[in-house]
């Protein structure tokens, strides 16, 4: 690690991995650095390493990813792996800490590619042990080869059919699939249809998908109303609303699933705009076509800017690069907009899908907002939905208030898992749109740091003087 | 837990709560752990409620474990290294250790 860098990127999935490799292609000096300890980000995770030998389980589309690692591999761009970047300022001063030691670093233009999260599905007991994320089951899957017999997968989105799907063909009995996609979202998303046909492929796939569970004889439960999650200790059972009435079904391990948001912190921490996108019900980047953000310096790839899958994020990755590398006057206006053009074309192609997946899968407002007042929404401070309404009519105007009035937002996630419920629940109590709330303020270090790993720092500092 | 077939990897043991437990090398502790059907690693510090991974990423904070000693490491983003003791937080671990934002609530 050096102390300068023409580009830093924050990121290996695949927005970081194709920005890295073009940008080192073109001799800039890259720095790209990753919580985890391999890339791929969650998407392509474990693919350098993939042990599951029956590579059907998984699928094309995973294994897709190991060109874009291997083309990766064979740049020479700086990989500092296993680290944890606590800040990238607007002067692009970037924080990273690794291995228990802190260091600050600068560089020219920074890539922030920091990819999806779960979206929060705050229902009655989603903190119970044996409840996890969709994503989770995937993670440990594709990392590890861990599953769970007789799980219950519960939301809606293609992630959701496409885990369920996986543990199908790796033999993983289900116990069931719990549908919430609400039925008139088919209607809302029928005139987005013709944008999606552009991708029939896609989606035949995920048809193939529900067909084949279905076929299984998994009990599938479509048009659910409702969700809860009962247990002492841990997961007993999930009951579900259905046409009225409460079921229920026992089961230890629940995986939940309402679609994915964009991982936002670090980007607005660093002063990057960001705007309420009320199609996809998450904060997007406001950024040029380039990805360029309001921060000069600061551009934002992939889906941590917006969700529009792995494989735009590989073209927003190259766009970002060429713009990087022609800003730092690695290559020159002509050469970028030539080399850039077919990622352009690609990604327009590639987004086309976009608003009717967002519409087809918008999650229902009691899987954002809980209905319920004893309900968790900041799962760290454990304030519930009742007390932030109670905050509210005492007068709190906005998530920074809530924070003096309740704690919300305040444990070592930072917001990442109820900001987005908190955000919604305060704009319905004062019937505006989110846009008018003022947002979260997010400052660094965006990730706890231990008061140890900063020590370093300030020896780093005094040797400076 | 249902083991689906995979490459042969090697072992490590690592000890969780005082009992040892065998993890294939270049996994993460949460999974070492799950895959042995643990599901709850913490007690939360409001009220003492159990809680477990959630999101196996990095985000949600709630995979908190000791780790040789060491509180708050997240279990997710930790991986097992042959000999390592794993205890279940209890609380708040060790407060004060963590530095974040906390200021700034008029
Ligand atoms: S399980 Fe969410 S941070 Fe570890």
């Amino acid at each position: 690690m050096k102390d300068h860098y023409d580009i830093a990127i924050i990121g290996t999935g695949p927005a970081g991995m194709a920005a890295a490799t073009v940008a080192s292609a073109h001799g800039a000096d890259v720095l790209i650095v990753d919580e985890q300890p391999e890339v791929g980000g969650q998407i392509y995770r474990g693919i350098t390493h993939q042990s599951i030998k029956d590579k059907t389980i998984l699928g094309d589309d995973y294994y897709k990813g190991q060109s874009l690692a291997d083309a990766f591999a064979a740049s020479n761009a700086d990989h500092v792996s296993g680290a944890t970047i606590w800040q990238v300022s607007p002067e692009r001063e970037i924080g990273i800490s690794k291995d228990g030691a802190a260091h600050l670093l600068t560089a020219d233009q920074v890539i922030i590619a920091t990819g999806a999260q779960e979206r929060p599905f705050p229902i009655p007991g989603w903190t119970l042990p044996g409840v996890m994320t969709a994503g989770s089951a995937q993670i440990l899957l594709k990392s590890s080869g861990i599953t769970f017999s007789n799980a219950v997968f519960a939301g809606t989105g293609p992630l959701l059919y496409l885990i369920a799907y996986q543990y199908l063909k790796a033999g993983v009995p289900i116990r069931a699939i719990l549908d919430t996609t609400p039925k008139s979202n088919r209607l809302k998303a029928l005139p987005h249809l013709p944008g999606a046909l552009f991708h029939l492929s896609s989606i035949m796939k995920g048809r193939k998908w529900i067909k084949a569970l279905k076929s299984s004889g998994t009990l599938f439960i479509e048009g659910i109303d409702n969700l809860k999650i009962t247990g002492k200790d841990s997961t007993e059972a999930i009951e579900y609303l259905l046409q009225n009435k409460w079921h229920r079904i026992e089961a230890s391990n629940v995986f939940l699933h309402q679609g994915v948001v964009p991982n936002v912190n670090l980007a607005m921490a660093s002063g990057c705009i960001h705007h309420w996108n009320e199609q996809k019900l998450c904060w997007h980047a406001s950024t040029d076509e380039w990805g360029s953000s309001n921060v000069p310096g600061i551009s934002i790839a992939g889906d941590g800017g917006g969700i529009g899958g792995a494989i735009a994020a590989e073209y927003q990755g190259r766009i970002a690069a060429y713009q990087a590398l022609y800003t730092t006057n690695k290559v020159k206006k002509q050469e970028r907009d030539t080399n850039v053009l077919p990622a352009q074309h690609a990604l327009t192609h590639e987004m086309r899908i976009r608003p009717f997946l967002d519409a087809m899968f918008r999650p229902a407002t009691q899987y954002r907002i809980p209905t319920d007042d004893a309900t968790i929404v900041c799962r760290c401070e454990e304030v519930t939905a009742g007390k932030i309404r109670e905050s509210i009519s005492l007068g709190c105007a906005g998530p920074n208030q809530l924070k003096g009035f309740t704690r919300c937002g305040m444990g070592p996630c930072q917001g990442r898992f109820c900001s987005l419920s908190v955000s919604e629940l305060i704009a319905k109590a004062q019937n505006v749109s989110v846009n008018e709330l003022e947002q979260l303020r997010l400052r660094p270090p965006v990730k706890p740091l231990m008061l140890a790993e900063l020590a370093n720092l300030t020896t780093l500092a005094s040797e400076d003087t | 837990m249902h083991e689906i077939e995979m490459k042969p990897s090697p072992k490590v043991s690592i000890e969780f709560d005082g009992q040892t437990l065998q993890a294939n090398k270049g996994e993460t502790v949460a999974a070492a752990l799950l895959r042995q059907t643990h599901l709850a690693f913490r007690t939360t510090p409001v009220t003492g409620k159990s809680r477990g991974p959630f999101c196996m990423m990095g985000v949600c904070f709630d995979c908190l474990v000791e780790i040789d000693g060491a509180p708050n490491r997240q279990a997710c983003m930790t991986y097992v290294e042959d000999g390592m003791r794993v205890k279940r937080q209890l609380g708040a671990g060790d407060t004060g250790v963590f530095l974040s934002d906390e200021e700034d609530t008029q």
